[in-house]
């Protein structure tokens, strides 16, 4: 059978698109890797202090529970445009056996990941992506007695420093690489959330965690696990100023965000550059990529956060419901579906929905979305440009690294041997990547992309990675048969 | 001003380059993009003379095959430079002397045969191609790979077949050349795309490039899949065109699975085969890095480089059938190449009688990286008017029929 929407990702532009489209009458799938549907942002639902927002999203995944076909720990790992016009999201289940669902349209909300910067040591167990120390927080009793430095660039370490010694962990300090103003004057003030930069700050403050701007970590120590690290005083550019050593057990670092767009890619969506380099998907007023079938919320399609992920879930999930009725491939048995939606009545979000799609089908295709969405997602997009303003990635982090400092954890390639690949006649990442292999293991350059992009000169380059997530040869091998669940598509 | 100009720093460019440096001709080479960027940069690194019919690209794989050797001796280097990955297996049998610093490791090539009809068609090419090899009962498949499927009817192991990682085989033989020598000098000029020819009369004397022109005696066209291009901007016409190739790569493996380059017979008649549609056969082989390389596809969609997964399938059924071990290994990576082939299965090397100066060397299909040092070797003995060791004629350039071009 053919899903007139799959969904890829659960976090908020994935479940907030995927609840639209179910509640207009599609027949929706929506697909995460995770074992719970939140993402990035609203996964750790045991945090002590709730994210702002939580309750809402938890409203929403139970709403589409009941609506939508969704299927967790399922890996994307491909997505292909058939000829017959339509689409297939190819999927791995939990016991690795291949699953691929036809599609007549796709929202791709893959989110982004964390983005670290090597330093010495940065291979050392202990030290943490800033979202990876989020996920201690799940783990009971884990983080008592845990002594944990917090480094990096952006608002995201503000949560994640509050969530940690809210648990239990003595943060040692925050240690911000941009802005020399301090948390009194923190962009977040000037960006009308004055309400949740001082909810951060007065944690931080209870727990006596210290602040510090224009500082980062520049190296951990330790013989087999993080003994210490050497905290950094840097000038605008981050060049190293005067350093000191604190003992510590575990660093928890992050440099902003990757967006996740290479099932985009594999597609054809056109790139643009996002204010900090990233190629994001590009995307019109109703979240259309430039491939016909193809939508894009949330991350992919330039950093933000949450609310504006979800606005423009929103939009898509409207946007896909409008064409899919103006294309009449509505499924007769969606129908069914439509008529549980009373259920749904409670839901904030029901009604504002149905009266927008309704006004998006006045307007067909060419009109423009509901004013106040649009207007909500103009807004929440300045403040997403603005926060990247903001928090750079200065390039005096290249001189923190040594010879043998890793620049690639999976293929442990040191920063000597990519100087050698650009001695022997490698101009870009790409050809760094061939002659030195940063970037070909496990993780294929998610870790390590953008700091290989910085010593190659260049901007970060669309991801190509046409296999998305490993899959077994066995359940590759399964899709040479004739699939029945992939009928051709109208 | 040099002595030779080269277009292409792949490895057959940078084979030319090496070969004419250490003749004694100062060399410039020239890429619009990086050290092995185009089909070098896809490639998997085969260095074989198990997959020929006798004849003249054979002789060619002879000789390269030596010299392959030879370049991997000369330039020591243990590999010890390191390419594990974080389960650093490095124990790769038949590793451990020189690699030439780019992973030169005469590994063998073992193919293999699903019947007993195929079993004595192998059987019957070996005897003809008069290369060392062995003819491979069933019952001893396993001597060689532990890990085959039980049900294959023999095979043909050919200990001369080897490996090499391309792309550094690419960028050490430029820095060989550029080194190693003295009596002439090599240089490269990367990120300079070639937009024409500068003439004198009807005689090549340079390339016009996106940073300037380079002045040279003798041009020589080693672009690969777009020599066809570069010979368009010389006015001459070479019938060059991309038949697109995926392969798979695995996660890196704690013990190496596969130990020689492993293939079916069905290989060597895709290989040779006219078709335009999608052909498959096995190839399959363990890298230094722990890797399995998982190919071969051949087909001519232009330079169409969407992923197909249909033939990822195939691939991905066939190295199964072949190692039943490997189905719940995982693919971690897939990417594509585009070989430059001519209607003729043969490369292009010589002088181009109709544009003096211009000497081709591209259009190896997907045997470039074996075939690129017999390939520099010889241009350079015709560029220093010395006789070449093999007869050029079935590889010149003006062979092409006109309305085959």
């Amino acid at each position: 059978m053919t899903y007139d929407l799959v969904v890829i990702g659960g976090g908020p532009a994935g479940v907030a698109g995927a609840l639209t489209a179910a509640q207009a009458g599609l027949r929706v799938a929506l697909v995460d890797a995770s074992v719970r549907l939140g993402g990035q942002y609203f996964r750790h639902s045991a945090d002590p202090r709730p994210a702002p927002g939580l309750g809402r999203f938890l409203r929403q995944a139970r709403a589409l529970d009941r609506r939508a076909d969704v299927r967790l720990r399922h890996q994307v790992w491909n997505v292909t445009r058939e000829p017959g016009g339509g689409l297939t999201v190819h999927a791995t289940a939990p016991d690795r056996t291949a699953v691929p669902l036809a599609a007549r349209r796709v929202l791709i909300a893959t989110g982004a990941y964390d983005r670290p910067l090597p330093f010495p040591g940065w291979d050392l167990p202990g030290v943490l992506t800033a979202g990876g120390a989020q996920a201690l927080l799940k783990g009971d009793g884990v983080l008592a007695g845990r002594r944990i430095v917090v480094g990096g660039t952006g608002p995201f370490l503000l949560p994640v420093a509050s969530g940690l010694a809210g648990a239990g962990a003595r943060v040692l300090g925050v240690f911000e690489a941009n802005g020399g103003l301090g948390l009194a004057r923190h962009p977040l003030l000037a960006l009308g959330k004055a309400g949740e930069a001082a909810g951060y700050a007065a944690a931080l403050a209870r727990h006596r965690v210290p602040y510090r701007t224009r500082q980062a970590v520049v190296a951990a120590h330790g013989e087999r696990e993080v003994e210490a690290v050497t905290v950094a005083r840097l000038d605008k550019e981050w060049n190293v100023l005067a350093t000191r050593v604190v003992e510590c057990d575990t660093v928890a670092v992050g440099y902003g965000f990757v967006p996740q767009i290479e099932l985009g890619v594999q597609l054809g969506c056109r790139t643009r550059q996002d204010v900090d380099g990233s190629p994001v998907l590009a995307v019109d007023a109703g979240q259309r990529t430039s491939v016909p079938g193809v939508w894009a919320a949330g991350e992919p399609t330039g950093v933000g956060g949450w609310r504006l992920s979800e606005v423009e879930g929103r939009i898509a999930g409207l946007t896909i419901a409008a064409e899919s009725r103006a294309a009449g491939s509505r499924a007769p048995e969606s129908r069914a579906l439509e008529g549980r939606t009373d259920e749904s009545r409670t839901d904030e979000s029901r009604t504002d929905e149905s009266r927008d799609a309704e006004g998006r089908d006045r307007e067909g295709r060419d009109g423009e979305v509901a004013g106040v969405l649009a207007r909500r997602r103009e807004r929440w997009r300045a403040f997403g440009e603005a926060l990247q303003h903001a928090y750079p990635v200065r390039p005096g982090w290249q001189g923190w690294l040594r010879d043998d400092t890793l620049v690639c954890r999976c293929e442990e390639v040191p920063l000597a041997r990519v100087r050698e690949a650009r001695d022997l006649g490698a101009t870009d990442a790409r050809s760094i990547k061939l002659l030195a292999r940063p970037g070909m293991g496990w993780c294929q350059g998610r870790i390590c992309g953008y700091a290989v992009s910085c010593l190659a000169g260049e901007p970060p380059q669309p991801p190509r990675r046409p296999i998305a997530q490993p899959v077994t040869l066995g359940a590759l091998a399964e899709l040479t048969d004739d699939d029945p669940t992939t009928p051709p598509l109208t | 001003m040099s002595d030779v100009i080269v277009v292409g720093a792949g490895v057959v460019g940078a084979a030319c380059a090496y070969y004419a440096a250490r003749a004694g001709l100062d060399v410039t080479v020239v890429d619009r993009g990086s050290v092995a960027g185009g089909t070098t940069g896809s490639g998997e690194g085969n260095i074989l003379v198990s997959d020929k019919e006798p004849g003249p690209e054979l002789d060619l794989a002879v000789l390269s095959n030596r010299l392959w050797r030879e370049l991997a001796g000369a330039h020591g280097g243990t590999g010890a430079h390191g390419h594990a990955g974080a389960s650093g297996q490095r124990d790769v049998p038949g590793h451990g002397g020189a690699d030439g610093g780019f992973e030169f490791e005469a590994k063998g090539g073992l193919v293999v045969a699903e019947t007993p009809e195929i079993q004595r068609q192998l059987a019957e090419l070996a005897a003809k191609q008069d290369v060392e090899h062995a003819v491979v009962p069933a019952a001893e498949l396993r001597d060689y790979e532990p890990e085959l499927a039980d049900d294959l009817a023999g095979g043909v192991f050919y200990p001369q077949d080897a490996q090499v990682q391309p792309m550094l085989a690419a960028a050490r033989l430029l820095r060989h050349g550029a080194e190693s020598f003295g009596r002439g000098t090599l240089h490269l000029r990367l990120g300079a795309a070639v937009t024409g020819f500068v003439r004198d009369g009807d005689r090549v004397t340079g390339v016009r490039t996106s940073r300037g022109d380079v002045l040279g005696d003798a041009v020589i066209n080693a672009a690969g899949t777009w020599g066809g291009e570069v010979a368009a901007l010389a006015g001459v016409a070479l019938p060059v065109l991309p038949r697109r190739g995926f392969i798979l790569v695995t996660e890196p493996l704690r013990r190496p699975l596969i130990r020689h380059k492993v293939y079916t017979a069905a290989y060597v008649t895709n290989v040779a085969s006219d078709s335009a549609g999608l052909e498959t056969s096995a190839v399959v082989e363990g890298t230094q890095a722990g890797t399995v390389l998982i190919g071969a596809s051949r087909e001519r969609v232009g330079f169409d480089r969407t992923t197909s997964v249909p033939v990822l399938a195939r691939l991905a059924a066939q190295a199964v059938a072949l190692f039943p071990a490997l189905r719940d290994v995982r693919a971690i990576r897939s990417y594509c190449g585009f070989r430059p082939y001519c209607p003729d299965h043969l490369p292009v090397i010589g002088a181009d009688p109709r544009a003096p100066g211009l000497y081709h060397a591209c259009g190896h299909e997907g045997a470039g990286i074996g075939l690129a040092p017999a390939t520099g070797h010889l241009l350079a003995q015709v560029l220093t008017g010395t006789p070449p060791d093999l007869d050029l004629r079935p590889f010149r350039p003006d062979r092409f029929p006109e309305e085959s071009s």
